[in-house]
């Protein structure tokens, strides 16, 4: 199949890569990139276990195309925390037992740093509706609730 | 034992690399040389298969090998571990890709390796299957019923077992003596358990070596690789089960897979990695379900609200093979809670397996006691309503009492402890019962309609004494192993069988150790998830993992500290006994001579001082069989509103009480027990696996099977009671499936009571709004 020349900036390193034109986003970030944190959970854009930030805008990266990304900036969950500091929603979720399995975790935090920069004092509805996206079969939500509540406590107070 | 650790809401230690992702799931794994397996999979529930042409397939861009059925034919079928006994258990042969007939969509027919999985994908559209299609049947009061489409030649009437051997105290009378008996049918639908991440397998092979490694999803890898010793015909000392991080199991990842052959297959076959992860929509379609009962319930009672005897008749659907542990589900686990809190004199079961073409069925988060649950808290609310007695008041005159545990049931087990007048007083506490009660009266004069359930549990748990368990029919014991392995610097490694997939034992297994050791939680790491490495264990089910593989590492931190002790008694010149071990130093009494445990650990290696006839080294291996099973228990209280406009149904308040005897950590039991209310509630309101007349899955993906959103749950609200367990040392239970098995029949006994003024006294599960909506339509005579 014809290759297309893309270059993307995925956590702040640069990628120029020649991709088949039908290469999913998580595939490219996956196994091209070997950015393993980026899971694939569903194949209906149901669970968000592949979400990512596609500059400020949380997306899953099952339903976007690679050459869709081509030119843009990407975040992954390797790329939430900087020089080994955990970023405010990681701690979050460490802190209120946001996580067990873990696999659907990346994308629920993806899906939190969005909601936090669009609403920095969310109360528990807003943040479980705008966590709609998303699914986790292992905490029943509250602690991830809890774990959002508790970023978003992080980040007001050090950006106060 | 100081309890630093014990007790505390320590922070979860395998949370770092989760959370940066730094750690590795099955589908994360690439190998030199990989190649990517796509299966193909009959559309068909039932079909006979006329010929597979793979020749398109073999040809298409990057394919490496296409095999089918015949060319597996030297491999043996995929068996089942639980032989439950007096029961003429038809387990079928269940080839790992179909042969001559396919018997549930999904079925694998071939398999396609390619070098990519987008060209596995590809080939596998060309590969050409001729099927015969077949009529089909996916329920299984229809699949017993004369005519119906038979499954398997050697299964007559789709009969895969008759179950009767749970029996207890004098039916007859119970019956005779009853002032009334309450009857009806009812339905525990199929559900998906939904892992968010999707099994998988990564097989190599070492031709040289006759070595087989399989990286996969699995909560038992010990289990796995002696079942696929026996399928592969590779000796159990070369065949090596790794599980990389688990994303979840809920039951689905105990069974052994017919993928998990076909993936060894292949390696074995072209000598190169073969990696394979299911889709969603195969997830669906192939990894087992769980529940599915259809139950005739006959209830004796007296007119003081005393239940005196129940009868149940099952019929249990087992889908199309008998999957591993699957006829021990509805049988054993099912009926031995068929009493419940309840002292109950004279219980009976009769459980008819069932064959259709459908997703085989097997253990799903709470196995068989979520299904004896709901039966048993329907009961008690029907006969109360019967009664006109308020349902709190009819569970508080059939509890079994605290004074009589130790207590054996009727269907034949002994509980261990239990004390559940306490945990429904704080239950009411907690709902404030009268308040509501005034509530509700108030919002129906308005025309709203709330109501409460409540669903006072039991559960068997901590699986289990082997002995017992081997007298079910299960093919094994349920013992736990641990190794404590103590470095010369002090720093410590366990091993367990115990497999976790997300429930944090890396945390509260270091935090047993730790406190018998004396040492800093950091300075204990958990080892497992592979046979290579760990001594065989039994694995992560049945809320298992804690109350007896925590009590193996726990036992075996107790041999290292007696051995520790004899090292520093003679280093210290002391007799053993005048040495105290207190925050990890050995202290000769009454004086300030003493060492540290890691100077002992240290000497160990050494050698050079050792008291006469005592090996070097310090690490010791406990093999921990419990003497009992543990039942934890719980009071759940579900307050609802219905819009008798819409039949939607909301969850104002979920409110729940649950004893699981000691705590290790509180924050990781929250944590359980608020994902095990999820999966109950999301049972009760919203899952249903359904198929149609042709046995085809409609609810195949996520689109169309509804497994909750952050939106659609409640918050809880929890406490508890300790009620420690005799059975174990550290008086643990287990509470990895006690939500589950609680929260759905208070959701139903919820709905009920919402509904009760339209004249409703039972609807059956789930609680979607068109089901609702239709009760209150036909109440009203509409």
């Amino acid at each position: 199949m014809a290759q297309v020349s893309i270059e993307v900036r995925v956590n702040g390193s640069t990628y120029r890569r020649e991709v088949e034109p039908r290469l999913l986003l998580v595939h490219l970030l996956r196994d091209v990139l070997g950015l393993t944190g980026t899971h694939v959970g569903c194949d209906t854009s149901s669970c968000g276990a592949c979400t990512v930030l596609l500059g400020d805008l949380a997306v899953k990266s099952c339903t976007l195309l690679a050459v869709q990304a081509d030119g843009a900036e990407i975040t992954t969950v390797e790329g939430l925390a900087t020089n080994g500091d955990l970023h405010a929603v990681q701690e979050g979720f460490w802190e209120e037992h946001g996580l067990q399995c873990g696999f659907c975790t990346p994308g629920f935090l993806m899906a939190t740093v969005q909601l936090l920069d669009r609403n920095p004092d969310p109360d528990d509805a807003e943040i479980r509706h705008a966590l709609e996206g998303n699914l986790c079969r292992c905490t029943g939500y509250q602690h991830i609730v809890n774990a959002v509540q508790n970023a978003a406590g992080k980040l007001r107070e050090s950006a106060s | 034992m100081a309890t630093k650790f014990f007790g505390t809401p320590v922070k979860r230690r395998e949370d770092r690399r989760l959370l940066t992702g730094g750690s590795q799931y099955t589908d994360d794994l690439q190998f030199r040389g990989m190649v990517h397996a796509a299966i193909v999979r009959s559309p068909h529930a039932h079909a006979r298969i006329r010929s597979v042409d793979v020749e398109a397939a073999k040809s298409a861009p990057g394919v490496v090998a296409v095999f089918t059925g015949k060319d597996m034919e030297g491999v043996a079928g995929i068996p089942t571990a639980w032989l439950i006994p007096d029961s003429d258990l038809k387990t079928t042969d269940h080839p790992a890709l179909a042969r001559d007939r396919v018997r549930y969509v999904g079925d694998g027919v071939a398999v396609v390796l390619a070098e990519d999985r987008y060209q596995a994908e590809d080939a596998a559209q060309l590969v050409q299957v001729d099927y015969e299609i077949l009529d089909a049947v996916a329920d299984q009061v229809k699949a017993v019923e004369e005519g119906a489409p038979q499954v398997h030649d050697d299964a007559p009437g789709n009969r895969c077992f008759l179950f009767n051997t749970i029996s207890g105290g004098d039916l007859d009378q119970a019956f005779a003596d009853a002032d009334d008996v309450l009857k009806f049918r009812t339905t525990n639908h199929r559900m998906i358990p939904s892992a968010i991440e999707p099994r998988g397998c990564l097989a190599q092979y070492n031709a040289a070596s006759g070595e087989l490694t399989l990286r996969m999803t699995s909560q038992n890898p010990h289990i796995h690789r002696l079942l696929l010793s026996i399928v592969l015909g590779v000796p159990e000392h070369k065949l090596r089960i790794v599980t990389p991080e688990i994303g979840g199991g809920f039951g689905s990842k105990i069974a052994v897979y017919a993928d998990e052959a076909v993936m060894a297959f292949c390696a074995m076959q072209t000598g190169r990695p073969v990696k394979w992860v299911e889709t969603r929509r195969e997830n669906f379609l192939c990894t087992t379900h769980g529940r599915d009962h259809v139950t005739d319930v006959e209830a004796a009672y007296t007119n003081e609200g005393k239940i005196l005897g129940l009868r149940f008749k099952t019929w249990a659907n087992m889908g199309a093979y008998v999957s591993t542990a699957a006829p021990g589900v509805p049988t054993w686990l099912y009926g031995l809670m068929l009493s419940g809190v309840y002292d109950v004199p004279a219980v009976g079961l009769e459980v008819v397996g069932v064959f259709t073409h459908t997703t085989p069925v097997d253990a799903c988060r709470g196995a068989g006691r979520p299904e004896a649950t709901y039966l048993l808290e329907r009961i008690v609310d029907l006969v109360a309503q019967r009664l006109d007695l308020d349902p709190v008041e009819i569970r508080r005159r059939n509890f079994i009492g605290k004074e009589k545990f130790p207590h054996a049931v009727a269907p034949g087990v002994i509980y261990d402890s239990g004390d559940y007048d306490a945990a429904l007083d704080r239950l009411l506490e907690m709902v404030d019962y009268g308040a509501f009660r005034n509530e509700q009266a108030e919002a129906r004069k308005k025309g709203r309609y709330l109501g409460i359930g409540f669903s006072t549990y039991v559960e068997i748990c901590g699986l289990g004494p082997s002995s017992i368990v081997g007298s079910t029919g299960f093919q094994g014991g349920l013992w736990e192993s641990s190794v404590v392995r103590v470095h010369p610097t002090g720093k410590v490694t366990v091993m367990t069988g115990a497999n976790p997939h997300g429930q944090g034992e890396e945390t509260t297994f270091a935090q047993v150790v730790g406190d018998v050791l004396g040492v800093d939680i950091d300075d204990v790491e958990l080892v497992h998830g592979d046979t290579d490495l760990v001594p065989m264990g039994m694995g992560t089910y049945g809320s298992r993992a804690t109350a007896v593989g925590g009590i193996a590492a726990f036992k075996a931190a107790e041999k290292v500290v007696d051995k520790a002790r004899k090292i520093a008694a003679h280093q210290l010149e002391a007799r053993d006994e005048d040495l105290e071990f207190e925050d990890g130093r050995f202290q000769v009494k009454g004086t300030d001579q003493g060492m540290s445990f890691q100077d002992v650990a240290l000497q160990a290696y050494l050698a050079w001082n050792l008291p006469e006839g005592l090996e070097p080294g310090l690490e010791a291996q406990s093999f921990y069989d419990p003497s009992n099973f543990v039942f934890p228990f719980g009071a759940h209280a579900c307050i609802v509103e219905v819009d008798a406009e819409t039949g939607q149904t909301n969850i104002v308040r979920y409110v729940a009480v649950d004893d699981c005897g000691k705590v290790i950590n509180p924050l990781i039991v929250d944590g359980q027990i608020h994902g095990g209310i999820a999966f109950g509630i999301a049972q009760a309101l919203y899952e249903h696996a359904q198929y149609d007349e042709s046995a085809q899955l409609l609810t195949g993906t996520m689109m169309d099977y509804a497994v909750p959103k952050p939106g659609q749950m409640p918050s809880f609200e929890l406490d508890r009671t300790v009620t420690p367990s005799p059975v174990n040392p550290l008086g643990l239970k287990g509470i990895g499936e006690a939500g589950s098995i609680g929260s759905t029949a208070a959701v139903a006994n919820a709905v009920a009571d919402a509904l009760g003024p339209f004249g409703i006294d039972h609807v059956e599960m789930p609680f979607t709004p068109q089901r609702v909506w239709q009760a209150i339509q036909q109440a009203q005579g509409r």
